[in-house]
């Protein structure tokens, strides 16, 4: 195995990744938002008309292309193989409350990245949040966690999500009347970059992190399982690229207060991230890392993605997601019960199996 | 030696079931395992190890065998 030309090619992908997204933020995306899966899928949750957050509602090419690039090169490497059947519903309720933390911090790992490379003080306790929640999943892990087998499943089944992702974009493309658009000036839904760009970065990246395997709970939890660096390299690279970008584009302001899309909020933060950084572990990887595997043909990530969807919808529905102004109490209790949840989720998958 | 199957297990679990086995110290094992990344992950932990690791693929099925 040529281990050098492995890591060769994740830190050149990971360059070119944390250079894409300062470019995407530069082009229209709100600032440090070149790319997060989470808020992504909140606005297409909001275009879809199943939360009514007016400032929210976009649907992000991004996530389009993510999948769309990941599943044009397994096609053409031969890893698009259909699988799925590893507790299905049980991922479904982890991405739900994936999702519940990741908007109690404001982002997804992703985004952590992107935020701590503008500058943004707050992501510091988010990393502290996720790193001790990978730590939560790694212990499980050491134990014997496992969410059961995958199974190989027809074509058909496998182009499911692509096939979606093709028709969200014929609805982008369309706008009819009955998908949601924030109106200019109106919120974060409507600062994005142009169709065609946004869609070109979003193949582009999906691609790249197809071939390399990019995760960002990967990285930190492979070197603790392991002591393997691959996947960290990969993380540290998009940093580097984007703090270097965000510096050379004038977007780098280093602080806590008034930053944006994001609270000072530091325990909420942390604990946020620590929902995110555990359930993620016990999905096998970061939500960048889902939308990739479902291009791949994978639906157990595919019925991961809609858990995120709809926990994206319920955050806004009723009123857990945080803002610039904080958390809210109702996302606070959410934020516990998903950690209650996950923790019982990661017990029953450890020690009742044989 | 057994053959370990780690056939429809995602990752890291295929890693953590070679890591564990490793710890016996033999000189041979084998693995079977259904995906490209799973691959990837027990090749580069094995040599990592010090095995030289071998791969016969069949059906979109990979046998590892990894040896001292």
């Amino acid at each position: 195995m040529n281990l050098r030309k492995e890591r060769w090619g994740i830190l050149t992908a990971g360059l070119c990744i944390g250079i894409i997204a300062a470019l995407l933020v530069m082009l229209g995306n709100p600032i440090n938002m070149g790319f997060c899966i989470a808020c992504f899928l909140r606005d297409i949750s909001g275009a879809l008309g199943l939360h009514r957050a007016a400032a929210v509602q976009y649907i992000r090419p991004e996530i389009i292309g993510l999948v769309l690039g990941s599943l044009l090169v397994a096609i053409r490497h031969r890893e698009f193989l259909p699988r799925g059947g590893s507790s299905p519903m049980t991922r479904f309720i982890i991405a739900f409350f994936v999702m519940i933390g990741c908007l109690m911090f404001l982002g997804c790992p992703f985004r952590m990245i992107l935020r701590l490379a503008g500058g943004d003080g707050n992501a510091l306790f988010g990393l502290v949040g996720f790193a001790a929640g990978i730590l939560c999943g790694v212990f499980f892990l050491n134990r014997g966690y496992s969410l059961g087998r995958t199974y190989k499943l027809p074509t058909a089944e496998g182009a499911m999500l692509p096939s979606a992702m093709g028709v969200l974009l014929g609805l982008l493309l369309l706008a009819p009347s009955f998908i949601f658009f924030t109106e200019a000036g109106a919120g974060p839904g409507a600062n994005h970059a142009g169709i065609f760009f946004s869609l070109i970065a979003g193949l582009a990246v999906g691609a790249m992190a197809q071939r390399t395997r990019l995760c960002m709970v990967g990285g930190i939890r492979d070197v603790v399982l392991f002591g393997e660096f691959k996947l960290l390299l990969g993380f540290a690279a998009i940093f580097s690229a984007a703090l270097i970008a965000n510096i050379v584009f004038g977007l780098f302001t280093p602080g806590f207060n008034s930053q944006p899309v994001a609270h000072t909020d530091g325990l909420w933060n942390a604990l946020g991230m620590l929902l995110c950084g555990f359930g993620c572990v016990l999905l096998g990887g970061c939500p960048l890392r889902q939308l990739v595997l479902a291009g791949e043909g994978n639906t157990d990530s595919a019925v991961t993605v809609l858990g995120l969807l709809v926990g994206a919808a319920f955050a806004h529905n009723f009123g857990l997601a945080a803002s610039a102004a904080g958390p809210t109490l109702n996302g606070k209790i959410a934020v516990m019960i998903g950690l209650a949840a996950i923790a019982a989720i990661a017990c029953m998958n450890t020690f009742k199996k044989k | 030696m057994n053959t370990m199957d780690a056939r429809g297990l995602s990752c890291p679990e295929p890693v953590i079931m070679i890591r564990k086995a490793m710890m016996s110290k033999e000189n041979q094992y084998e693995m079977i395992v259904d995906n490209p990344t799973s691959k990837e992950n027990v090749m580069r932990y094995a040599e990592h190890q010090g095995y030289r690791v071998t791969i016969e693929e069949r059906n979109g099925e990979y046998t590892l065998s990894m040896k001292k």
